[in-house]
């Protein structure tokens, strides 16, 4: 069969028309989705949160995963792609996400008002999904006795030889190097915001430089940790408490210091699934279903009738637990929107040398 | 591969049929240009695009044109500078600019969101010294430097900074401080990693393509589903069984100190030599396929001919056998190079804090911070490289000797 030009165009035509009601169509008919971060942290919300959501409003519930980065999501709504509904973010992707409008501005009124969580977990645009922490990590069946308590032990190769596990970020190692250097939490940022600050916290890294590990991914720590290649790291306190419970490993960790933040709900600005959307965070944020994740993981609470209900012996595992809140470091995540990008390249830089 | 042996000649004298049949390529095309090529494009423009102060402040950008820089700018320009600011704030579109502006002089971003706010609360702005009144860093000759590169529809910005190069204040372009000075580094390096590993695959690849090409044809296809198995495994599952392997108490270490051969372990990983091992290992099949193809179309008579001409072995081999497995040799090093480029993920698994590799730093700028412009750039150097080798690429695979 020969096709004359105008047959020819009429058919691109009516295949380009199909093909592009055909997505339309796909995007408006599949079901809410939300985004976690996956591994034990996503399981953990399937089972504390969407199993029964699903169950109770009979509202059909698909998941995906994401390892954070605003970009995707700036893509996704610039680029028209309706995908994903609910995602959770990091604290800098919450506030340039808010300013550049890529997310729906919450009804607070329906989540119980602000004033029923912690003042970290409340912003116009996102809601506390859970609070998590870095801190001190060690395998207590290779450090016995008393291993390090803050980050001076941390720095301290003659009480506690071997190599160090941090992460290979400007953030968290800064902090971590001026706390080690006796500054004290309140005045960290403070320090940071000066030239001379930076500089007294590079030097205090480049002390520690010759014997530490940078890891790229939390799910590295356990593994370093594990086999000897590291004698303590920086880390998230979950995946260990978890490979504990699970493959009853004794990895301990060290509370003081800690530096915490918040992870977010955020319903994204094109989601065709807004009021559902909306449904659901209310439902993950009620006090009654948020104190069922620290069952599944070591997490933090943001609903403060929530942290009431804890099982005590589940609370001292988790962030806010008031015992593991000594010396505590909020993150300033403002600090890192405004300079990310400088002490990104001069800790690049940095490790170069 | 354009123009490699494979495609024989007649492929030519098909050429100028019905012209329908490129026709029929249209949908293709209509599909690479709008789902690849336009995106790609659209990305690679912000490198060399400022839209974001000229379209948020769009008479300041007009009066900053005008401005010569030097002195400190007319009251006019305060005023409207600070109309501006107010409006976009109440608008919601400070966000861009005052990011922007950032990228070029750190602290710019509080800068603008706290006069947003003292503007908000009624402050009015008549003249440059109100605005100094509200916050002192007015004054400063470097914001107002920055805002004036940045008021231009295009901009050099991202292209010097990603040389490790800054316009200062007086319109000159400065190396940036060497504490800050990282991308020329990582760039060379990046190239190093990927001729390196080419390389190294060139070494263990052209010995295994060889002795598949001369094993009977049964055999050899179990060989290459072996050789294969690396593609069918993911990335990352690869690379973690390298850190098995190689870390400090891991299985390499392990034998070596058992059988005596060393007193303490050994750094193989977390380092260069870790990035070389997993990278070759995972970009191997890219050099034999290629390269085997070409080798099994090699005949064997041409060998005997040259031995029985006089030809020592290894004359025989570098003369009439070699020249003839350069196209597949060449094919399988450009791949691998070009492909090397883009790794990050390996290196950021296995390599230390001076092995990571320029993808990194542009998955950061894209995704972490959004800094699309500074992504850009970077995709922009790494490109003119990959380009040359393309071209490079197409004019060796050509070259087969007669």
């Amino acid at each position: 069969m020969r096709l004359n030009r105008r047959e020819w165009m009429a058919g691109a035509l009516t295949a380009s028309l199909l093909g592009a009601s055909g997505c339309r169509g796909g995007a408006s008919e599949r079901p809410l989705t939300i985004v976690g971060w996956g591994g034990s942290s996503q399981e953990a919300h399937r089972h504390a949160y969407w199993e029964s959501f699903t169950r109770t409003t009979g509202i059909p519930l698909q998941e995906d995963s994401w390892h954070g980065g605003l970009g995707i999501i700036r893509t996704k709504v610039l680029g028209g792609d309706t995908s994903w509904d609910i995602v959770q973010v990091e604290t800098e992707d919450l506030i340039l996400g808010c300013e550049e409008g890529l997310f729906e501005p919450l009804e607070w009124s329906s989540l119980g008002g602000r004033e029923s969580f912690i003042p970290t977990a409340v912003h116009d645009c996102g809601v506390g999904a859970m609070l998590w922490s870095y801190l001190i990590g060690y395998d207590g069946d290779r450090i016995g006795g008393e291993g390090p308590r803050n980050w001076a032990d941390f720095w301290d190769r003659a009480r506690f030889p071997g190599r160090r596990g941090m992460r290979r970020t400007p953030k968290y190692s800064l902090e971590i190097a001026l706390m080690a250097d006796g500054v004290p939490t309140t005045q960290v940022y403070t320090t940071l915001r000066s030239p001379t600050g930076i500089e007294r916290a590079f030097a205090k890294l480049e002390a520690l430089k010759p014997d530490v590990i940078w890891w790229s991914s939390i799910s590295q720590v356990p593994d370093l940790l594990g086999s000897g290649e590291v004698a303590m790291s920086v880390t998230s306190p979950g995946r260990l408490i978890v490979a504990n419970r699970t493959e009853r490993r004794n990895f301990k960790v060290s509370w003081d210091g800690n530096i915490y933040a918040v992870d977010y709900w955020v319903i994204l600005r094109n989601s065709p699934h807004k009021s559902e959307a909306q449904q659901l965070i209310r439902y993950m944020t009620r006090p009654e279903n948020q104190m069922r994740l620290p069952q599944f993981i070591p997490t933090g609470l943001t609903n403060r009738r929530a942290q009431e209900l804890i099982d005590p012996r589940l609370r001292l595992d988790t962030p806010s637990d008031p015992r593991n809140m000594t010396n505590a470091l909020e993150l300033d995540a403002n600090f890192w929107v405004e300079y990310g990008d400088q002490l990104t390249q001069r800790f690049n830089a940095w490790l170069s040398r | 591969m354009p123009g490699s042996p494979a495609e024989p000649a007649p492929r030519r004298l098909r050429r100028g049929g019905p012209w329908w049949t490129y026709a029929l390529t249209g949908p293709l095309l209509l599909f690479l240009l709008a789902s690849f090529i336009g995106p790609v494009m659209m990305m690679l423009s912000r490198g060399v695009t400022n839209p974001e102060l000229p379209e948020a402040w769009p008479q300041t950008a007009a009066a900053l044109r005008q401005w010569e820089g030097g002195s400190p700018p007319p009251d006019s320009t305060a005023r409207s500078l600070a109309t501006e600011i107010d409006a976009s704030a109440r608008a919601g579109t400070l966000s861009r600019v005052a990011n922007r502006l950032n990228y070029d002089v750190v602290g710019s971003r509080s800068l603008v969101y706290r006069t947003a706010a003292q503007l908000r609360q009624g402050a009015a702005v008549a003249s440059f010294a109100d605005l100094v009144r509200i916050d002192g860093r007015w004054q400063d000759r470097q914001i107002w430097a920055a805002m004036r590169h940045a008021a231009t529809p295009a901009t050099s910005f991202y292209l010097w900074a990603a040389l490790d190069r800054r316009v200062d204040a007086d319109g000159a372009i400065a190396p940036v401080a060497p504490a800050q000075a990282v991308f020329v580094d990582i760039l060379l390096r990046t190239f190093t990693i990927s001729a390196v590993v080419a390389l190294l695959c060139a070494l263990l690849g052209y010995p295994l393509a060889y002795f598949l090409a001369t094993i009977p044809r049964r055999r050899a296809n179990l060989m290459l589903i072996l050789v294969l198995l690396p593609f069918w495994t993911s990335a990352l599952v690869r690379t973690t069984a390298w850190v098995v392997l190689l870390q400090r108490e891991g299985v390499v270490n392990n034998l070596l100190l058992s059988i005596g051969l060393i007193d303490a372990p050994l750094a193989l990983i977390y380092n260069r030599l870790g990035v070389y091992i997993a990278m070759t290992h995972v970009l191997l099949p890219f050099l034999v396929l290629p390269l085997y193809g070409v080798m099994k179309g090699i005949g064997r008579d041409e060998m005997r001919a040259a031995s029985s001409l006089g030809a020592s072995p290894l004359r025989a081999f570098l003369r009439v056998y070699f020249p003839q497995t350069l196209p597949g040799l060449s094919a399988g090093m450009i791949i691998i190079f070009t492909l090397s480029l883009g790794y990050y993920i390996t290196p950021a698994i296995v390599g230390g804090g001076a092995d990571q590799m320029v993808s990194g730093s542009i998955a950061f700028y894209t995704n972490q911070s959004l800094n699309w412009g500074m992504a850009a750039a970077l995709s922009l150097l790494l490109m003119l490289p990959l380009a040359m080798m393309v071209f490079a690429g197409r004019y060796l695979t050509r070259a087969v000797p007669a």
